[in-house]
């Protein structure tokens, strides 16, 4: 049951509306309507790139009172495996595309008293879901919205109209640095931090909620990491009897599941541990990628992460 | 398929009976004549048609008495519903879960009709009639959970994730079995419905939280539960152990045949849309020694199961006290003959 049977979509809108960010709206070929979803959400859609099929999570932004429309962002990422480039290249209003069913690994704490949400570029599209929410059920929040240009800002325009009084941009190029330590001082017990945007980001400021003695608890985050592309190598799955290659462009989940294996996961982004597999054996160097494995784990040479992770080279054997 | 609802009662008098059409779908829970406790998740697709699997949602015979008690049991403790203030979207996603699935599956008995957000509903067994804005709490005359739960067979908890674990946040309890614990609003759900005697074993929690978390929209999944009840009550909550507690000791040879039932649970676990929230649903089915001896291999094989079943686990599901007349009874029904791999009777 990890992989659900996929919904196919038409793409209805394709919009510039950022620097190198488009945003997709799709609806379902049938003319059903789409699944409701909570927001946090992502979908993961499948893209026939020459090469071998990838799968990519992205955040659906909404609308959450229209069930016909799902939306997501794609920021062209230039050193990728190619995803986001298709995206932007090779899709247009008319084309069909398989996305997953709707599912939630970044959840708004339903008991926070209030939510500091902090986005950095792209890492504003679950946020978008989340403030819309929040704004129709006045639960209290506030959005902190970081980017390096204002050419960059996307929807920077719609979140002021519509909830401009809790929102709060910060242009780099223009000197706003996001203060967290600012941000953070004087919240009231009970409040949850969210952030999601680029990795150093991230870490920055989950840092520097924890030297502020912010509990566990009270951060969660989103890693858009996209899976690395390496150099190609195999992988021989010893359950079902197959070898399989591992394109450049392709991750070792991508490459099993077109073999027809079933893996479970769930996030795609080495973040949530439901790809976590064995390995039996593997000859070339392994490039662990995730932010799921312990440093020990990784070390160990005992367990990979299959949707980020790859090996430099050779044959990866996998209980899978 | 034209339900005849029949009108029977679950305390007292107990009138309670299964037609011998309620006898042949009963879900027997005892696929081989030994049972080996497990935790046997399945994912909830639709079975077999007649049975209960058939659709997401049961309805039955029993289903406007048992409405009728759970009433009872509310007039008496409001709080066996509870629902905190945060669960009422997953509410709404539950009243459309339940409606959905009951209105398509039985068209017959109930009517949905939408229009964006203004619904109506019609419940023909029960005489409701009802429009409401899907949404706004203040349309209905009770809470979503509360208002759909009074009107579907079956106990219901509302399972909110967060801080990576799974809390009962909202409920409607009235027919839970007497193994389980006091429903307590806001506790850990692996507290409250461990798999017991396993629960504590190392990796148990942990593995199935890992698969219920990654439980989605559309794939429901379910597992059952069995054990015994010396009467048809429904409502066997440890806060009124005082009121049935007794019954137990009142099962002799004479009346083991009518008195003493086998209390199967269908549990499901579904994710929830727009709130993300896990429903989990207890249905209980009842079904009398006689009701179980009808059916040659049935008999056969409870003979089978009670007499073997491990002391510990006999303790744990409070059969004790009449096991023994239980499988008295049951082995002139058993010839010794081999029974059919399955559930179903041949
Ligand atoms: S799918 Fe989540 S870590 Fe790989």
């Amino acid at each position: 049951m990890s992989r659900s049977a996929p919904i196919a979509v038409v793409v209805t809108a394709v919009e510039h509306v950022a620097q190198d960010i488009k945003r997709f709206s799709m609806q379902r070929a049938d003319g059903q309507s789409l699944p409701h979803f909570s927001p946090g959400s992502h979908v993961t859609v499948e893209m026939p790139v020459p090469g071998g099929h990838k799968r990519n999570p992205y955040s659906l932004m909404g609308p959450l009172d229209d069930p016909h429309t799902y939306q997501i962002s794609v920021l062209r990422v230039l050193q990728s495996r190619g995803g986001s480039q298709f995206m932007h290249d090779a899709v247009n209003v008319g084309d069909q595309l398989q996305i997953s069913e709707p599912f939630n690994l970044f959840q708004p704490e339903s008991i926070a008293r209030r939510h500091i949400l902090i986005a950095g570029g792209i890492g504003i599209t679950p946020f978008m879901a989340m403030t819309q929410r929040f704004a129709a059920a006045t639960i209290r929040f506030e959005l902190h919205y970081a980017v390096r240009s204002r050419s960059r800002a996307a929807y920077a325009d719609v979140l002021s109209a519509q909830i401009g009084s809790h929102v709060h941009f910060y242009c780099d190029d223009e000197g706003d640095v996001l203060d967290v330590r600012k941000i953070l001082s004087g919240q009231p017990l009970g409040t949850h931090l969210y952030v999601c945007g680029p990795e150093g980001m991230i870490d920055a400021v989950l840092n520097a909620a924890r030297e502020e003695g912010w509990p566990e608890e009270y951060l969660h985050c989103e890693r858009f990491t996209a899976a690395p592309s390496g150099e190609p190598f195999d992988v021989r799955l010893v359950r079902s009897n197959l070898t399989v290659h591992v394109p450049a462009n392709q991750t070792v989940l991508e490459a099993v599941e077109q073999a027809g294996v079933d893996a479970p996961c769930l996030c795609r982004g080495g973040a949530c541990g439901q790809c976590e597999t064995a390995i039996i054996s593997h000859d070339g160097a392994l490039i662990h990628n995730d932010h799921y494995l312990s440093d020990d784990d990784k070390a160990s040479g005992e367990k990979i992460m299959i949707c980020v992770s790859r090996l430099a080279a050779g044959t990866l054997t996998l209980d899978l | 398929m034209v339900l005849a609802f029949k009108r029977e009662t679950f305390r007292d008098d107990y009138t309670f009976r299964n037609s011998p059409e309620a006898v042949r779908r009963f879900p027997f829970p005892f696929d081989a004549d030994t049972y080996m406790y497990s935790v046997n998740i399945e994912p909830h697709v639709a079975g077999r048609k007649g049975s209960v699997f058939e659709h997401p949602i049961d309805i039955d015979e029993h289903y406007v008495s048992e409405m009728r008690d759970r009433a009872l049991v509310l007039k008496n403790d409001p709080l066996r519903c509870q629902t905190l203030p945060h669960m009422d979207l997953a509410g709404w996603d539950l009243v459309e879960l339940l409606m959905v699935s009951m209105s398509e599956a039985y068209p017959e008995h109930f009517l949905l009709e939408r229009n964006g957000n203004d619904w109506h509903w019609v419940n023909r067994p029960l005489g409701i009639d009802d429009r409401f804005t899907f949404g706004v709490t203040s349309t209905l005359p009770y809470g979503p959970m509360e208002y759909i739960t009074r009107q579907c067979q079956g106990d219901f908890c509302l399972l909110d994730q967060r801080d990576g674990n799974l809390w009962v946040d909202a409920g409607m309890v009235t027919t839970q079995a007497d193994w389980s614990m006091d429903f307590d609003l806001g506790m850990n759900f692996f507290e409250w419905h461990a798999p017991v005697p396993l629960a504590h074993e190392k990796g148990v929690f942990e593995r199935a939280l890992k698969f219920l978390m990654q439980l989605r929209q559309g794939h429901p999944v379910r597992r059952f539960n069995w054990t015994m009840s010396s009467t048809p009550r429904l409502d066997t909550s440890p806060e009124n152990y005082h009121k049935w507690g007794y019954e137990r000791a009142l099962i002799t040879p004479e009346n083991v045949s009518e008195r003493l039932h086998l209390r199967v649970e269908l549990q499901a676990l579904w994710r929830l849309p727009r709130s993300n929230a896990v429903v989990f649903s207890i249905r209980c089915y009842l079904a009398s020694m006689n009701d179980i001896v009808s059916v040659p291999k049935w008999g056969r094989r409870l003979h089978r199961v009670l007499r073997d079943v491990h002391p510990a686990l006999a303790e744990y599901k409070g059969l004790t006290r009449y096991r023994q007349t239980a499988v008295d009874f049951l082995s002139k029904y058993d010839d010794g003959q081999e029974t059919s791999p399955g559930i179903w009777p041949d």
